[in-house]
């Protein structure tokens, strides 16, 4: 077992001055973040919170008919504890209004719908509260493409797309997120019962491990497989890895002119600030 | 001899250069206010890091002439001065340029050599590479500077040695990571292990600072530091804060040091020159394989 806990004093620190940095210096000083009662959005609520004050991040929950009632109060807790200022916007009617529209459509639809609709909410409310969206897509998430493009992985800005699901949980521990939410099966709530784990086929302690090593620590696959990982979990993870990886980059662009956004036209998004 | 020396671990507004010469002043007045001697600016102070297409419009001539020079060479009448810039040669090469003013006067300009071009970095891609480096006189003896990248290479601290550098001035842009257990970043740790090593193996005094802040996602973590011949951690500024570290050095710390470990007096030189020319004389053969 390779051990991927972090200090969590030092995390917390650049977290939250990368928040702060990355809103302020564009000329807002506010937040807004959907929160869903499960870890990684408690995570990042507490950090925006710490970055810019309780003040001036909003919390918005955005329950579906099929919501759980405990992630709804799991989300309260969350606004209770940090201070920040919360919003309830339901999105059953807009989902349904697509939903309704296709008889049978398949749960993977339905899902892809909801975590769109949550994204204009979210950035229709930025624009009436006059902050950016902070995304809550962790690293494991992000690299395995169990994410909802332009969904929600659409942000401004990510704190938590570098750490491991692990290492998220280690921080939100620490962070005095409490344990009932730590420990809980990280679900997407799409539907009743839905855990992330159960979709995926493994857990997040299990592929943390493989992926710290493919990733970070640059093991081949065959490297995976003698360090004890299963032939087929090591494949599966690779096939998910690189099918994926459209939704970690912009859209290619067809290359004509001389100077081409993307490739030789290239500008650091904190470009003159 | 005693002198003051002020490192600057500050922010930047990536390209904004005008906005950049604004904070180097006030650092300066906050630096003469301490009567610093000698204050040292990080990596590309003038401009930001992750400039990309950027490197052409911010590029600066170094002379009196130039409108943002000019105001640090009249600065450097009251105090001695470490700034980082992109350079813009003659022939229209960009380079990334540490320049050491004094007295009213350009003493220095060590033009980066070693271009990191992997991971995080692709500076070869927008600069040019520097190709000569050399120790140079000031009112406080013989000092070497290096940019970043440069001393992770040991051949150029050794040439600044063998070259009288009784201070090393390094300056960083150094983007923070490797999180785990530490207290610091993995980038924090290793560049205290280098610089530690270097004090001690040439029993020399190096002082080192690195900008903080962000750029994109790019953390830079601070962490200003000084180190004396014996290899002791004279100052240490905070990491992830801006900071303007003062430390004095005694520079007849060198005179102690030297009588108890004379490395430098035992360093067989000429050895090293016939060896190192036995192996790149295996032309097809580099590092010895």
């Amino acid at each position: 077992m390779t051990d991927l806990s972090i200090n969590t004093e030092l995390a917390t620190k650049i977290l939250s001055d990368f928040i702060n940095s990355e809103i302020i210096r564009t000329g807002y000083k506010k937040a807004v973040l959907g929160i869903s009662g499960g870890l990684d959005s408690a995570l990042v609520c507490v950090l925006a919170a710490r970055a810019l004050g309780p003040k001036n991040v909003l919390a918005i929950r955005m329950p579906y008919r099929t919501s759980s009632q405990d992630s709804l109060d799991d989300a309260d807790k969350i606004i209770e504890l940090s201070g920040v200022e919360s919003l309830t916007f339901p999105i059953t009617a807009m989902a349904d209004a697509l939903i309704e529209s296709t008889p049978d459509m398949d749960t993977t639809r339905k899902g892809n719908i909801m975590a769109r609709m949550r994204m204009i909410v979210l950035y229709d409310q930025s624009a009436a509260f006059g902050g950016l969206v902070v995304g809550t897509g962790n690293k494991t998430e992000i690299l395995l493409g169990y994410t909802t493009l332009y969904g929600d992985s659409a942000c401004a800005l990510n704190p938590l797309g570098d750490l491991y699901k692990t290492q998220v949980r280690q921080l939100a521990n620490e962070l005095g997120i409490p344990p009932a939410i730590v420990n809980k099966p990280p679900s997407a709530d799409l539907w009743a019962g839905q855990t992330d784990e159960g979709d995926l086929g493994f857990t997040y302690a299990e592929v943390d491990q493989l992926l710290y090593l493919l990733v970070d620590e640059r093991y081949s696959p065959q490297e995976c497989i003698a360090a004890g990982f299963k032939e087929e979990f090591v494949k599966e993870v690779m096939r998910r890895v690189q099918r994926n990886h459209f939704k970690r980059v912009m859209p290619p662009i067809c290359k004509l002119n001389n100077r081409t956004i993307g490739y030789d036209f290239l500008y650091m998004r904190d470009w003159g600030t | 001899m005693k002198c003051k020396l002020a490192l600057s671990q500050m922010n930047t507004v990536l390209g904004d250069v005008a906005a950049n010469l604004e904070t180097h002043l006030k650092i300066i007045e906050q630096a003469c206010a301490q009567q610093a001697d000698l204050l040292i600016f990080p990596e590309l102070s003038l401009t930001g890091y992750f400039l990309q297409d950027l490197v052409p419009t911010v590029a600066l001539r170094p002379y009196a002439g130039d409108p943002i020079f000019n105001q640090l060479l009249q600065a450097s009448r009251r105090i001695d001065l470490v700034v980082g810039f992109v350079q813009e040669d003659e022939r229209n090469r960009f380079f990334i340029a540490s320049a050491y003013l004094s007295g009213g006067e350009l003493v220095h300009i060590h033009q980066k050599i070693y271009l990191p071009t992997y991971s995080v970095f692709d500076e070869g891609r927008f600069f040019a590479g520097g190709d000569r480096v050399s120790a140079f006189d000031t009112r406080f003896g013989r000092v070497g500077v290096l940019v970043c990248e440069d001393f992770w290479h040991a051949s150029l601290p050794y040439l600044l040695w063998q070259d009288g550098a009784d201070l090393m001035i390094f300056s960083s842009a150094s983007p923070g990571r490797g999180l785990t257990k530490e207290p610091q970043l993995d980038s924090a740790r290793w560049v205290d292990h280098i610089n530690r090593a270097y004090a001690s193996l040439f029993t020399t005094f190096v002082a080192h600072t690195n900008r903080v802040g962000f750029e994109d996602g790019m953390n830079f973590w601070g962490g200003a530091m000084v180190y004396d011949p014996n290899g002791n951690v004279l100052a240490r500024a905070p990491q992830h804060e801006e900071a303007l570290l003062f430390c004095e050095i005694d520079l007849n710390q060198l005179h102690r040091t030297r009588a108890r470990l004379p490395l430098l007096r035992d360093e067989r030189t000429a050895m090293v020159q016939r060896e190192l020319t036995r192996i790149l004389s295996n032309g097809s053969q580099p590092a010895g394989r």
